[in-house]
């Protein structure tokens, strides 16, 4: 007999599962895709943004505003500072930007280390449970799936409807000429890095309540999110949109058929066959015209 | 002096420089000493097994921890089972070498990009990490060797001399090993450049196209470069186990990683002794600032104690400031000194000639 409450429920942790891979995975896209510069202290942005949010809590914030307003704001600020003292440097040289976003990501784990200590500080996640026939699941995890598709709609809104996207799409095609028609390619980078970086604050902000925030939590975000990234391929949207679906349900129904541990290698086991399969990823191969 | 005779005045060098060091250390220092040490030399072969394969392959493999780490689990678990130090020994070097096979080929018969190289060897080590980490409990076993997940595994049992299980080698004797085992690795590895094997991977590392083009097939040669420095990680791997007794999961961790690829950035790309030279700095600096761990809580003992912190600031320094390396840029720099002393001393006779002529 077919159990309808496990179906629905089973199907809204695919659904969170993916929600999740899409919302920590598209400020490294946005970063990647229009910049093609790989920054390996992705995960230590997710980090700080779960931290901002934390303090900011502390300080009798709410934790709607802590949350969705001030540690996207405090990464971002941080996002542009890192692309003006480092990044900027390194254009063109794809693997020196790797490894110096690797120090800069170790450098900042070692500062939260000092500062904060090497401890998990937690949030309790607001919103109560909710009841599905004979189980019962977290109403935060809707709310996880609501700010995965209100920022995915924001990106392409921006990206498609305003003077903001058309230049950064501009730039994305062909820096030399987005210049040669009076576009400031470095002021768009590194608003481009900032707006990335804010994204991964949020991202981390968000997802704090559900993980809780420690110095080295950077790590267990980073190589999902580079996965996402590269197995969706050249487009920011459609790519992390599709090997979101592809990986979150791998990684969920693994999971749910033996243990997180194992959802986990299945996820990134897939994404290697994956990129074997096809190198320029989902998007190099299908919808090849999305955003 | 032409470039060949410095060459060989460099080998010479090193080779007595190391078999000093290797025949005076045990003598003149204490032994704790001539443990670090050991550590030192274990680390500067992991550390040139990925200077082959990025330095001079030009493969950015940001996973050599997990070569690494698979040589020191596969000897520790190995040994629980047979007891008998050889066929463990073989089996870390051979398992790694297997895996960096298989892992080489989805990369390399894929055509991937160098970048995308750099994140799945970094995927790869972290699967491992999270796999061995999570297996704690007494159902997860190889023979009768527990792995033990984060805990690690405890009292691994010492090498001995092929086919004699008695006659253990002790700490000093691994101090013997593991610096013949670096001297001996340098000198191959020399061996290996110089042949037309090695001409050829550093010819596909400076143009992949040409060499194609030439007839080459690059898939190949990298695959072949990737797997010996798969098995040398693995055989330090084999070596480090032995060292301390013990393995734990945090071999495959990132932070391992990341100071593979601080020393050879370090040292330089495209050198040996660069990145022999960087890990033993290096290591040597995380000794001396773990040595002096904070005793007090105020901020800047915690800062100056933090590994991370300053390894993170020295790899971000040395990609903006000094991106060639330690050695290449002293090298330059004599270069440089060398020319400017000839172009000094050319002019200095140009007016005595005119003056006879």
């Amino acid at each position: 007999m077919v159990n309808v409450d496990l179906i629905a429920l089973l199907a809204i942790q695919v659904l969170y599962a993916i929600a999740s891979l899409a919302l920590i995975s598209v400020g490294l896209a946005i970063i990647f895709g229009m910049m093609r510069v790989i920054n390996l202290a992705h995960g230590e942005f997710l980090m700080l943004g779960g931290y901002a949010a934390i303090v900011a809590t502390s300080q009798g914030i709410s934790i709607w505003i802590a949350m969705l307003v001030v540690a996207p704001i405090v990464v971002g600020i941080i996002g542009v500072i890192v692309e003006l003292t480092i990044i900027r440097f390194l254009y063109g040289r794809m693997v020196d930007t790797m490894l110096a976003t690797w120090g800069l990501s170790l450098f900042l784990v070692g500062l939260t280390t000092a500062i904060f200590g090497n401890t998990t500080v937690g949030i309790s996640a607001p919103l109560g449970s909710f009841q599905i026939g004979a189980y019962r699941t977290s109403g935060y995890t809707l709310f996880v799936i609501a700010v995965a598709v209100v920022v995915m709609a924001g990106i392409f809104a921006v990206l498609r409807w305003t003077r903001l996207g058309l230049i950064a799409r501009g730039t994305m095609q062909n820096a030399n000429m987005a210049a040669a028609l009076g576009v400031n390619p470095p002021r768009v980078y590194a608003v481009t890095f900032g707006i990335g970086a804010a994204l991964s604050g949020l991202a981390g902000a968000v997802l704090a309540p559900v993980s809780g925030v420690f110095p080295t939590i950077g790590v267990a975000y980073v190589a999902k999110s580079f996965i996402t990234v590269i197995g969706g391929g050249a487009a920011i949207l459609s790519g992390t949109v599709s090997a979101s679906a592809l990986f979150g349900t791998i990684n969920q129904i693994a999971t749910f058929a033996t243990t997180p541990v194992f959802g986990e290698v299945a996820l990134l086991a897939t994404a290697i066959v994956l990129i074997r399969l096809l190198p320029q990823g989902i998007t190099g191969r299908f919808f090849r015209r999305g955003l | 002096m032409n470039a060949r005779t410095l060459n060989f005045i460099g080998l010479g060098l090193v080779g007595i420089i190391g078999v000093a060091f290797l025949v005076l250390t045990p003598r003149l220092a204490e032994l704790d000493t001539v443990l670090e040490f050991t550590v030192y030399m274990i680390m500067a072969i992991l550390a040139l097994s990925l200077a082959l394969i990025w330095g001079y392959g030009g493969i950015l493999c940001f996973g050599q921890s997990a070569f690494f780490g698979l040589g020191a689990y596969s000897y520790a678990i190995a040994m629980f089972n047979t007891g008998e130090s050889t066929i463990p020994l073989l089996l870390a070097i051979a398992l790694p070498a297997a895996f960096a096979a298989l892992l080489g080929y989805f990369m390399f018969y894929g055509r991937i990009s160098d970048v995308y190289l750099g994140v799945i060897t970094l995927t790869v080590t972290l699967i491992l990490f999270n796999s061995v980490n999570s297996t704690a409990g007494p159902e997860f076993h190889i023979g009768v060797a527990r792995l033990g997940g984060f805990n690690g595994i405890p009292g691994i049992p010492p090498l001995n001399f092929p086919g004699n299980k008695a006659a253990v080698i002790d700490l000093e004797g691994m101090f013997y090993l593991a610096t013949a085992a670096l001297l001996a690795t340098y000198f191959g590895l020399r061996l290996l450049l110089a042949s037309r094997f090695g001409r050829i991977i550093v010819g596909i590392r400076e143009n992949e196209r040409r060499a194609e083009l030439l007839g080459y097939d690059p898939r190949a040669y990298k695959l072949v470069t990737f797997t010996i420095g798969g098995a040398l990680a693995g055989f330090a791997g084999c070596l480090f186990a032995n060292w301390g007794n013990f393995v734990s999961p945090t071999i495959f961790g990132l932070a391992q990683s990341a100071q593979i690829i601080i020393w050879v950035i370090v040292g330089g790309r495209g050198t040996l002794i660069g990145p022999i030279v960087g890990c033993i700095g290096i290591q040597w600096l995380n000794t001396a600032l773990g040595a002096n761990q904070p005793s007090g809580s105020d901020l800047w003992t915690k800062l100056l104690a933090n590994a991370p912190l300053i390894l993170g600031i020295i790899l971000v320094a040395f990609v903006l400031l000094v991106p060639k390396g330690l050695v290449p840029t002293l090298g330059d720099w004599g270069q440089l000194l060398l020319r400017s002393r000839t172009r000094r001393m050319a002019a200095g006779l140009k007016p005595k000639q005119a003056e006879e002529g």
